[in-house]
């Protein structure tokens, strides 16, 4: 059972009527990784991360974390395991360390005697007494890393933590959880925030309709996209001629007073030496690859989010 | 009760020790026999026409009793709706059954933690007004011999043992209104619905209990069950109606439950 991938999906359907949530999801997480589920808002990203939580059950396929399939093991499926969907929820009623004394004494396993620890980890030991009602939403979401982490986490869930965040509680946040990345838990991270992906992310899964359209790691996707080049030059006319004259290099175009073309990197260097051989001056050429985000809109056709779906699938 | 479910219910009772609704309900279960005390000191009537309603003024042990009848109607049984078709749907609305169901719990131990606290809670509200009762009764009347249905006195101390017996009795028929509340709450995922809903199930049973051409299936209604009592008054006591509201009671609280857990069990937990 050691051996087994921290989360491996086999043909997962999800279905709310006629609507699929999730379509045919194939998806393994090796250990290690920090894995980006990416999609936009209604994607079904975290009706995934509900079936993998043991909330919800798939139509068909089936779901394994650590080997462990939630609807045949229940709760001990989620050993190991920790996370949430949606933002994690408290007793608003009761004090933060209540919260997780709570938390501990369901989980057992010597989880009450790490409370002081993490909370340490995540900064509220001075607010720990404090009801949550009257917590900030980044307070809410540093308990429930803290929430997590009793469990002593082999394979952290953590759907969208860094929303509803100001800049300074996303930096903190993602600081956390590269730290914990750092000690060896594997992270599946769902989000739609594509620079969050970027910044922490070593593979990636993008989510469209229910469906996965790339998954991989993440500089192989990035790699995908054909690398351009900006040139601006003394004459942008003869440049342009000098560069069509030139092998290896494709696409050129002028564009308001600036040429883009496509080249590897030696054909680039042979037309900087042809371009300085014609004296045209070379002001400035920019490497140009294609971001996340763009490759994210390529690849999900645009869209931002679905609110149709976003009602039921969110 | 394995270890489990009592680390379950013991947490379940913190949260209810936390709500303003527990006090709420419990407030108004211990202040009915205190007003009732006031308003009769107040007036020379009585309510003679109930059971034991006549000896009122002839001993404190005879208060509780009393309100028991008034409090079956509706009191009761919206104080038990009030907690018990919270305690599920409550946790759906505040998302905060996610968090216990992804936790090392499984969700029949979590349900039957939650489904002991409805039950406990049914239990102290009925011996917080019995003892109110009896104490304030006998403030105002004095701690004298129970006169039974039978009509015959029994001491004092005979009558607090018929008067535990009879409250515990009495919990029965509620725990089959708890049940049902913790049915509603599981389904419906919404807690005035199912507060609401549980209120408007006791109140049926209690009509069909006064309709006419009933009378064949009122020995099984679950209103009937709040007169089981009855036979502990009598002496000496009359066990039928006694040994009847145990299993019809019992059916009342075991084939809502088992619904609610097959739910429980099965259900997806989303949005809400």
């Amino acid at each position: 059972m050691s051996d087994a991938l921290p989360i491996s999906t086999t043909a997962l359907v999800k279905r709310y009527g006629d609507i699929v949530a999730v379509d045919g999801v194939d998806l393994t997480v090796e250990r290690g990784d920090v894995f980006g589920y990416l999609g936009p808002n209604g994607a079904g990203k975290t009706t995934l991360l509900r079936i993998l939580l043991g909330l919800i059950r798939p139509t068909s396929g089936s779901a394994k974390l650590f080997g462990r399939d939630p609807l045949v093991d229940g709760a001990r499926a989620l050993d190991g395991v920790a996370g949430f969907v949606e933002g994690p929820r408290f007793y608003s009623y009761l004090s933060g360390r209540k919260n997780l004394e709570l938390l501990a004494d369901y989980d057992g396993d010597g989880a009450r005697s790490r409370i002081d620890g993490v909370l340490e980890i995540v900064e509220l030991r001075d607010r720990a007494k404090d009801r949550v009602g009257g917590y900030s939403h980044g307070m809410r979401q540093r308990l429930g890393i803290a929430a997590s982490l009793l469990r002593q986490p082999r394979l952290l869930l953590l759907d969208e933590p860094t929303t509803g965040l100001d800049p300074a509680g996303m930096r903190d946040m993602r600081d956390l959880v590269r730290r914990l990345a750092g000690e060896g838990i594997t992270i599946l991270l769902s989000s739609h925030l594509l620079n969050e992906v970027e910044d922490l992310c070593n593979r990636v899964a993008i989510i469209r309709k229910g469906s996965i359209v790339y998954d991989g790691p993440l500089q192989e996707l990035l790699a995908t996209a054909a690398t351009g080049y900006r040139l601006r030059a003394t004459d942008s006319e003869r440049a342009r001629l000098v560069l069509l004259s030139q092998q290896g290099i494709d696409g050129v175009a002028l564009e308001e007073g600036q040429l883009r073309f496509t080249a590897d990197e030696e054909a680039v260097a042979r037309a900087a030496i042809a371009l300085g051989q014609a004296r045209i001056g070379i002001t400035a050429l920019i490497p140009e690859t294609a971001s996340l985000e763009e490759l994210f809109l390529r690849l999900t056709g645009g869209e931002s989010s679905d609110h149709d779906r976003e009602a039921i699938v969110a | 009760m394995t270890a489990a479910v009592a680390k379950v219910y013991r947490w379940e009772i913190v949260k209810l020790l936390a709500q303003k609704r527990t006090y709420l309900g419990l407030g108004t279960a211990m202040a009915v026999p205190l007003i009732f005390v006031v308003v009769l000191l107040l007036q020379s009537g009585g309510p003679n026409d109930v059971p034991l309603g006549r000896y009122i003024r002839d001993t404190g042990l005879a208060t509780p009793f009393v309100v028991l009848f008034f409090m079956s109607i509706w009191g009761f049984p919206l104080i038990t709706a009030l907690v018990a078709g919270d305690i599920v749907a409550s946790e759906s609305q505040n998302g905060t059954l996610k968090t216990i169901l992804t936790r090392s719990r499984n969700r029949g131990e979590i349900f039957a933690g939650k489904v002991l606290a409805s039950i406990t809670y049914t239990l102290v509200i009925v011996f917080a007004m019995g003892l109110v009762g009896a104490v304030a009764g006998s403030i105002a009347w004095g701690f004298h011999p129970l006169t039974s249905l039978s009509g015959t006195q029994v001491s004092a101390a005979h009558g607090v043992a018929l008067l535990a017996g009879s409250l515990a009795l009495y919990v029965l028929p509620l725990a089959g209104i708890a049940a049902f509340a913790v049915l509603l709450s599981t389904v419906t995922r919404n807690s005035a619905a199912a507060v609401v809903g549980a209120l408007m199930w006791a109140l049926l049973m209690q009509l069909l209990g006064v309709l006419p051409g009933t009378e064949a299936i009122r020995p099984y209604l679950l209103g009937t069950q709040f007169e089981a009592w009855h036979g502990f008054l009598r002496i000496p006591a009359d066990w039928s109606p006694v040994i009847r509201a145990l299993w019809v009671c019992a059916l009342y609280i075991a084939l809502p439950l088992a619904s609610a857990y097959v739910v429980f069990l099965r259900r997806d937990v989303a949005g809400d």
